[in-house]
C-alpha cells in the first residue's frame, strides 16, 4: 500500500461473490477516494471486469452514492439486485 | 431492541405468520392480518425443488426495522412484525413473514402490503433457485435505490 493511501475491506453477496470466487476483497485507494474510484478498481480484477455500470453499494450498511467518499474503517458491500420475499 | 413493538430479523430457522400474530396481538386491537411468502414449485416455467436465500445480514436487520418503523408511522397500526428466512428452503417452506395489528383492519392491511413491498425492492437479500435438472441459477431482482442516506 503506497503512503496516504486507505485499506477497504469490501463484501460481497450472491451472483457478485461467485464471479469473484470470495466473499471479500481489500483494495487500497488514496485517502478521499469514492465508491466510484472503489468501483474503477474493482472492475480491474479481471473476475468483477462484468460489474454493471452503477451496481448497488452499501457504505456503514446504507444504500450510498457514487459520489460518496470513503474513510478508513467503512463497511463497503458490493450488492447484487435484491429478490428477498 | 429498542422498540418492544417492532420484531425484525434474518433468521434460518422455520417462521410463521401465526406465530408473529400470536406475538404481537393485543387486546386493543381488532385487526391482525397475516402475510406468508413461499417457495413455489414453479416459476418462469421450470420446476423448481428448492431456493437458497442468502442475506446481508447485519444490513438486512436494520433495513428491515427501518422499513417497520416507516410502515407504522404512514399508518395507523400499533405493531408490525417481519422474519425472512435465510438458507435453503424446499417448496412449500415460508419465505418470509408478516403479521400487523391494528384497531382496525385497513390498517393492518396498509401496513402489511406496505412492509412486503419495502422488503421487495430494498431488503439486501438474494436467491438462487434449484432445477429439477439439477441446474440453479441466481434469480433477477430489484436494482435499489442508490442512494438513501439522509432519506426516511
Amino acid at each position: 500500500m503506497t503512503p496516504g493511501e486507505i485499506p477497504i475491506h469490501v463484501l460481497l453477496f450472491g451472483y457478485y461473490r461467485e464471479l469473484l470466487g470470495a466473499p471479500s476483497v481489500e483494495v487500497s485507494l488514496p485517502a478521499g477516494a469514492r465508491v466510484e474510484d472503489l468501483l474503477g478498481r474493482l472492475r480491474q480484477l479481471p473476475e468483477l471486469a462484468v460489474l454493471p455500470d452503477r451496481p448497488a453499494v452499501a457504505v456503514n450498511r446504507r444504500y450510498a452514492d457514487s459520489s460518496r467518499s470513503l474513510s478508513r474503517g467503512d463497511e463497503v458491500a458490493l450488492l447484487p439486485p435484491v429478490a428477498g420475499g | 431492541m429498542a422498540d418492544p413493538d417492532l420484531i425484525a430479523r434474518v433468521v434460518d430457522r422455520t417462521i410463521s405468520s401465526a406465530d408473529l400474530a400470536n406475538e404481537i396481538a393485543s387486546d386493543q386491537d381488532g385487526a391482525v392480518v397475516c402475510f406468508e411468502g413461499r417457495v413455489r414449485t414453479r416459476n418462469r416455467g421450470r420446476q423448481v425443488v428448492r431456493l437458497h436465500y442468502e442475506a446481508y445480514s447485519e444490513m438486512a436487520d436494520e433495513t428491515r426495522r427501518e422499513i417497520a418503523v416507516e410502515a407504522l408511522r404512514r399508518h395507523g397500526a400499533r405493531t408490525v412484525a417481519v422474519l425472512h428466512r435465510i438458507g435453503t428452503l424446499e417448496i412449500g417452506e415460508v419465505s418470509v413473514a408478516i403479521a400487523a395489528s391494528a384497531a382496525h383492519r385497513s390498517d393492518a392491511f396498509e401496513v402489511v402490503r406496505y412492509v412486503i413491498e419495502q422488503v421487495k425492492d430494498r431488503l439486501p437479500v438474494w436467491k438462487r433457485e434449484e432445477y429439477a435438472d439439477g441446474s440453479s441459477e441466481w434469480l433477477d431482482g430489484v436494482s435499489p435505490p442508490a442512494e438513501r442516506e439522509g432519506s426516511e
